[in-house]
């Protein structure tokens, strides 16, 4: 166990923690896009920064990644987490105007309007959808593609994919609603990457799975 | 070994070679065969001089001698006069400017003469490719000390007290570094070396691995030691063709020889050592990217902690350091951490290796102690602004760094003071502007540059850095609003610090320094749709000054366009609705007759 000071309450809790996670078991809120208990970490969305207050000058840190440690002293709503969540919050709001998610995040904020040019994108790239694809379902049918400002989520080769298994873990974790699933008689469409896919049955369990329709 | 009365250290690093350096060489050997002086006069292939723009480079030891922009035709009359009729050939020896006297000697030159060689030591003087050379040359001494007189608590020590910082870019001190891996836990550690270098422009780490790969090697054994690693890895940029092959054979090269692998001369001490191409990108150069790119997975930057020193590569206790931070590991062990902190500054000690380009006389890659001006560099080395044009700004530290203004040319370099300036040491680039150059577009550029290069992970910098070029682009158009510099302002403190890696963080350098300095220019540009240096296209109209021109005709050869017309002889006309503003016709003439001018939009 170790001591630790969040919003100036002192508590005590487990040392394989992150900040993150102690303040969830401690009742304190502090809001996270790209995170989701199942999956590992990834410090992507920078909406869960939080300050670390030392003496020789505080920094920001993703409390969904940083390790707690004996002594730290965080604060989740300082003035400068909140100038800096909202810019963060402005860029999403500009890039994905569509999302519910991120209205309703922006304004709890105050960010009503952004600054930016208007996108019409849906996807945050928060790669929930990626890495439970990989490390829930195992199937690891969707990647990002590209870099920077280009970066997509897509089966490899931006082909029909032959390892997704149709199971819609994708479309449960994304918090934009980005990925759809439409069915249609049988045959399913993935809005993402138009890939077709229909049910087969499984030579070893015996019941009906999607898979794709060769 | 055989005694020759002359050795000709022929440069064979990437840019001689380009420049035909390698039938110089072919030549040569025909020469001296013609003349029969295979027994007199040694051909030695020899890595980077740094001085690339006057290759390629022959120096002719022991009198120190400097040959610059050969030809494969010169070499005949070369051979002859000076080698057999020992007459050196002036003509074929280095003016600093049309009609000065020449300089033929090498350390005479005002290029190399400021320089201090520490982890270039070795460049220019042997041939990579041959071990005897390096070990000739004191090579692999050091390791021996290490491996057979010192503990890993006295390496550490010695690495400490030189004061050494990493050259990679943060400048992370490494006798601390060392001493945090060698004190994670675990049986299995590795050592990495980055060369992955994707600085456009600098080519420091390049021109080591070129020059002198033995260096790289000897300081990995030794680290190796230090920290308890067994298994270490180059990680070179794959643009690197000639690094690659030369560090190769080193690697080779010392494994036959018994310096790698098991058993280390008979040291008991086992260090295996693999080359590892890079994936591309810039962002790779990123520690957590690359020791992804090495695991075989897209190279994105992951969040530290934790450091590689705790998890690094399959998440074992990894150490890594940039090319020259290793290269300087032999010297110090050689010659002691004391020896090393007597030069340099408070903060910063040793030497760095800089690439001093753009507009500047002299460029090419140069070592320097810490803690020289930039004027010392720019001026005594660089030999100053080309065209007696003015000095504007230089820039430091690559394309995430900062502009530095002509009031603090007399800064001297080292991390502190660059980084409190709002600049970066970053890898060293130096790249020297003159008065022709526009503040917001030098901004845009390297904002642009750092958009595509973004790995596009985490938000303020995928998204913040791409509106942070929509802005610099639509003030560069004329479009810029009041409020568009304290945005960009605003924008840059939420990249610096809500940023995942170094690469977001540093982001904004170019933004806030130029804003600090040259506010002015932005106004300009934003208030009265004006582009003071005359760089900024949509800001510019070109027209004929009638009174001035002569009718040569040049500028109408020029122009892609042809919106220049007119009879010779007579002042010609240039139609405004044709011109795409290249600026080619004010480039060409001699008259002074184009006017590039400042137009007012509103
Ligand atoms: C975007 C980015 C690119 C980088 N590229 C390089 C590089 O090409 N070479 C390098 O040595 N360090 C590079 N670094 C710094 C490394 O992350 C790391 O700090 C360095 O290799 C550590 O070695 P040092 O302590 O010897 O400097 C880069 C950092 C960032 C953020
Ligand atoms: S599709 Fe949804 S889950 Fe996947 S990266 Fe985009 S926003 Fe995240
Ligand atoms: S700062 Fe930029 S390069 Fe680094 S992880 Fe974030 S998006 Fe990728
Ligand atoms: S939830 Fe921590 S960075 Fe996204």
């Amino acid at each position: 166990m170790v001591n630790i000071t969040i919003d100036g309450r002192k508590i005590s809790v487990s040392e394989d923690l992150t900040i993150l996670e102690a303040a969830r078991e401690n009742g304190i809120q502090i809001p996270t896009l790209c995170y989701n208990e199942a999956l590992k970490p990834y410090g992507a969305c920078r909406i869960c920064l939080v300050e670390l207050v030392s003496e020789n000058g505080s920094k920001l840190v993703p409390s969904c990644t940083f390790p707690v440690s004996e002594g730290i002293v965080v604060r989740t709503d300082s003035e400068e987490v909140i100038k800096t969540r909202k810019m963060v919050l402005e860029l999403l709001l500009a890039d994905c105007p569509g999302s519910k998610v991120i209205k309703e995040l922006a304004e709890e904020y105050g960010v009503k309007k952004s600054r930016f040019e208007e996108e019409d994108n849906n996807c945050i790239l928060c790669g929930l959808c990626v890495r439970a694809c990989d490390e829930i379902v195992g199937a690891r049918a969707i990647h990002f593609v590209d870099r920077g400002y280009k970066m997509e989520v897509k089966p490899p080769f931006l082909t029909a994919t032959v390892n997704c298994i149709k199971c819609g873990t994708c479309t449960t974790v994304c918090p934009t609603g980005a990925i759809k699933l439409d069915e249609l008689s049988g045959i399913s469409v993935m809005h993402q990457w138009s890939d077709k896919f229909s049910e087969r049955r499984c030579n070893v369990c015996g019941s009906f799975h999607f898979s794709p329709g060769f | 070994m055989k005694r020759y009365r002359t050795h000709l250290l022929l440069c064979t690093g990437t840019a001689c070679v380009s420049n035909n350096a390698f039938n110089i060489k072919k030549s040569l050997e025909i020469e001296i065969k013609k003349h029969n002086l295979e027994n007199e006069v040694l051909i030695v292939p020899t890595g980077c001089n740094g001085f690339c723009e006057r290759g390629p480079i022959l120096v002719v030891q022991p009198d120190g001698i400097f040959y610059q922009q050969l030809k494969e035709s010169d070499i005949p009359y070369l051979v002859e006069e000076h080698f057999l009729k020992g007459r050196p050939v002036k003509k074929l020896m280095y003016t600093p400017s049309k009609g000065e006297e020449v300089i033929p000697k090498m350390m005479d030159i005002e290029f190399f003469k400021h320089q201090i060689l520490i982890a270039l030591r070795n460049r220019g003087r042997i041939d990579p490719e041959e071990i005897e050379e390096y070990i000739a040359n004191d090579g692999y001494q050091s390791m021996g000390k290490a491996l057979f007189e010192m503990t890993p608590e006295e390496i550490i020590n010695e690495v400490k007290i030189s004061g050494l910082r990493g050259r990679g870019g943060a400048g992370f001190p490494t006798g601390r570094k060392w001493e945090l891996c060698r004190a994670s836990k675990g049986d299995v550690k590795y050592i990495i070396c980055n060369a992955d270098e994707g600085d456009p422009g600098a080519y420091m780490d390049r021109s080591i691995l070129e020059a002198d790969p033995h260096s790289v090697i000897e300081g990995m054994v030794i680290g190796a030691k230090a920290i308890g690693a067994h298994k270490g890895f180059v990680y070179v940029r794959d643009e690197y063709p000639l690094a690659l092959k030369r560090i190769s054979i080193a690697v080779e090269k010392a494994k036959d020889y018994g310096l790698l692998g098991e058993d280390i001369l008979g040291s008991g001490f086992d260090f295996d050592l693999k080359i590892v191409r890079g994936g591309g990108a810039f962002v790779c150069g990123e520690e957590t990217a690359l020791m992804q790119s090495i695991e075989g997975k897209v190279g994105r930057p992951t969040p530290r902690p934790p450091y590689p020193a705790q998890k690094g590569l399959w998440g074992k206790p990894t150490n890594i350091n940039n090319v020259e931070t290793w290269a300087n590991i032999p010297v110090i062990i050689a010659r002691g951490g004391d020896w090393f902190s007597r030069i340099g500054t408070e903060t910063s000690k040793g030497t760095k290796v800089f690439s001093l380009v753009g507009k500047v006389n002299n460029t090419g890659l140069v070592e320097v102690p810490m803690g020289i001006t930039l004027r010392e560099i720019i001026y005594n080395i660089g030999g100053g602004i080309p065209n007696g044009k003015k000095f504007k700004a230089v820039q430091t530290g690559g394309p995430s760094g900062g502009c530095i203004p002509e009031e603090l040319i007399d800064l001297p370099v080292d991390y502190e003071q660059l980084t409190k300036a709002g600049a970066i040491m970053g890898s060293g680039g130096l790249i020297v502007m003159d008065e022709d150059t526009c503040m917001v577009d030098v901004a845009k550029y390297f904002v642009s540059f750092l958009e595509d290069e973004s790995c596009g992970k985490c938000v303020p910098c995928r998204s913040g850095i791409r509106r942070m070029r929509e802005i610099l682009t639509r003030i560069t158009q004329g479009k810029g609003k009041e409020g568009d510099i304290e945005l960009l302002e605003e924008l840059a403190e939420t990249i610096k610090k809500a940023s995942l890696c170094g690469l977001g963080q540093t982001a904004p350098n170019p933004v806030l320094s130029t804003i600090r300095y040259f506010r002015d220019e932005y106004e300009a540009h934003i208030k009265k749709k004006r582009c003071p240096a005359l760089v900024c296209k949509d800001l510019i109209i070109y027209r004929i000054i009638p009174e001035k021109c002569t009718g040569c005709r040049r500028c109408v050869q020029v122009c892609p366009t042809g919106a220049i017309t007119g009879p010779k002889a007579q002042p010609h006309n240039l139609d405004a609705s044709k011109c795409i503003k290249c600026g080619a016709c004010y480039e060409v003439c001699r008259f002074d007759a184009i006017a590039g001018d400042a137009i007012y939009m509103e």
